[in-house]
């Protein structure tokens, strides 16, 4: 379970961040919908701790992240798979090589086993047959894709998703959304997805909330009219 | 920016990268990595360099003293130059200008397109991951390319004394090896490790803090170069007076 406790960060006079709080309860997807540049990147990372925050707290199964030690928010990042949106694959490295990562970082799996570990991923996102090629030769959707098996390597409690279908044709869009609903359903994989598109927010959202203007809002049912008013 | 906060961050942030759990295991790899970018990728260059270094001080030191000493103070002279100033000096500049811009432009662009950011986030400390290797592998590299510098330079002083200053190899090795000290060889050696680290810290530490985008990255990168360049110089200096002063 996350809790996040009124959360508020400014840049200079813009206020991104305004006492903003919701769970994260068990089973449950949350969809954080807003408009771009409302701060939806910049609540994901603040619940990580990787951007200080001006007040509030998060509390992971009741571990505070924003007054942890170094180590002890380290714990608590190992139990998140973060999907950027930029996707932030490492471009020196190829696609297995991004997925193994983690594993080889944090576990003290042999080779082998690894290598079983990154297949069995590959599985999970569809991409089994292109572990040799390179970030700069993978389209928009392929980088998505490893960027949440990179985010699936060390079998994460919790997913964060930044814009997942964001600039993605709607093959791959649907292609997406069914891969987050899978891991949910089979893979019991829940956490927060960010978004601006209203389709992807009904699809893959158990509670869905509406920041703007700093201020976030539960909302009962979705429609065009939310970004209004 | 005032001089002495950049100064303190500078050396926070050389501290932090190296005062860390070095998890030896995973990097190793990333260490040895960067030795063989650095120091057999510098390798060309630096005996290009080395050998020209090695053919000007000759030249210069014949015209300037050839007649009024006896011709083995020709050997001494080029190898004492080439073992304390030029061999150290000259290989720390060109890898600064080869090594600790590329860097700062790998680090950076990792920066600016939040490969750090995952990094953290996949609790990877990215000083052990980034900065670590690099100033390790420079640590071990830069006082290798030194010597390997200086063998050169001393080599093609000698083959262009022999053939075309009448100063035959006997006379030239006779100069560099009876007033061979350990001291100036030693000296040399312990200022190539002072650049090795100041070539490194600038080239992580001005790509880590990079913000916005490729102008940045390439500003970065500059930063990196002037920065170390000047700092060379500095430290030369200091250590001179503490070794040869
Ligand atoms: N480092 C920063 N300094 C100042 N303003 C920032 C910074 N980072 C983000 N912002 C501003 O914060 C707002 C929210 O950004 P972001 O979270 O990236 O929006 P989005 O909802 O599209 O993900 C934007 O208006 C952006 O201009
Ligand atoms: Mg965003």
């Amino acid at each position: 379970m996350i809790e996040v406790k009124n959360l508020s960060k400014m840049f200079d006079d813009l206020v991104v961040l305004d006492n903003v709080s919701f769970n994260v309860t068990e089973a449950h997807l949350v969809v954080i919908l807003g408009p771009s540049g409302t701060g939806k990147t910049i609540l994901l990372k603040s619940i990580l701790g990787i951007i200080p925050v001006d007040s509030g707290e998060v509390l992971f199964d009741g571990k505070p992240v924003q007054s942890a030690k170094e180590s002890e928010i380290y714990d608590i990042r190992r139990q998140v798979g973060f999907v950027f949106q930029s996707t932030a694959l490492f471009d020196s490295m190829n696609v297995c090589e991004n997925i193994a990562l983690p594993l080889v970082e944090h576990t003290k799996l042999s080779s082998r086993q690894v290598r079983d570990k990154v297949q069995e991923i590959l599985e999970i996102i569809g991409m089994v047959g292109k572990e040799r090629l390179y970030p700069r030769s993978l389209s928009g959707g392929m980088k998505r894709l490893v960027a949440v098996g990179r985010a699936l390597a060390l079998d994460p409690k919790h997913l964060f998703y930044d814009e997942p279908t964001t600039g993605l044709d709607p093959i791959m869009r649907d292609r997406i959304v069914q891969l987050i609903i899978d891991l949910k359903k089979d893979y019991k994989k829940i956490g927060i997805v960010v978004t601006h598109d209203l389709d992807t927010a009904e699809k893959v959202g158990d509670d869905i909330y509406l920041l703007k203007n700093g201020k976030i809002n539960k909302l009962k049912k979705i429609g065009k009219e939310v970004y209004n008013g | 920016m005032n001089l002495f906060s950049l100064i303190g961050d500078f050396a926070t942030f050389f501290f932090r990268s190296l005062f860390i759990p070095w998890k030896f295991r995973t990097s190793k790899d990333r260490i040895l990595e960067q030795v063989y970018n650095i120091g057999v990728g510098s390798l060309p260059i630096i005996i290009i360099i080395a050998a020209f270094t090695g053919l000007v001080s000759t030249v210069q030191a014949t015209y300037q003293m050839i007649g009024t000493v006896p011709r083995y103070i020709i050997g001494t002279t080029v190898g004492r130059m080439v073992l304390i100033e030029l061999g150290p000096i000259l290989t720390a500049l060109m890898v600064s200008g080869r090594c600790a811009s590329s860097m700062a432009a790998e680090i950076g662009t990792m920066r600016v397109t939040e490969q750090i950011d995952a990094l953290e986030i996949m609790a990877i400390d990215p000083y052990r991951f980034l900065n670590l290797p690099r100033i390790v592998g420079t640590f071990i590299s830069l006082p290798v390319l030194t010597i390997f510098a200086e063998f050169v330079a001393l080599l093609s002083g000698a083959v262009y004394a022999h053939y075309f200053l009448n100063i035959p190899f006997s006379v030239f090795s006779y100069g560099i090896i009876h007033f061979f000290s350990m001291r100036d060889f030693f000296g040399g050696l312990v200022k190539s490790l002072f650049f090795s680290i100041v070539i490194a810290a600038s080239g992580c530490y001005f790509g880590y803090i990079v913000k916005g985008g490729a102008k940045e990255v390439g500003r970065a990168a500059t930063y990196a170069v002037v920065s170390s360049s000047i700092l060379i110089l500095v430290l030369d200096f200091l250590v001179a007076l503490v070794i040869f002063g």
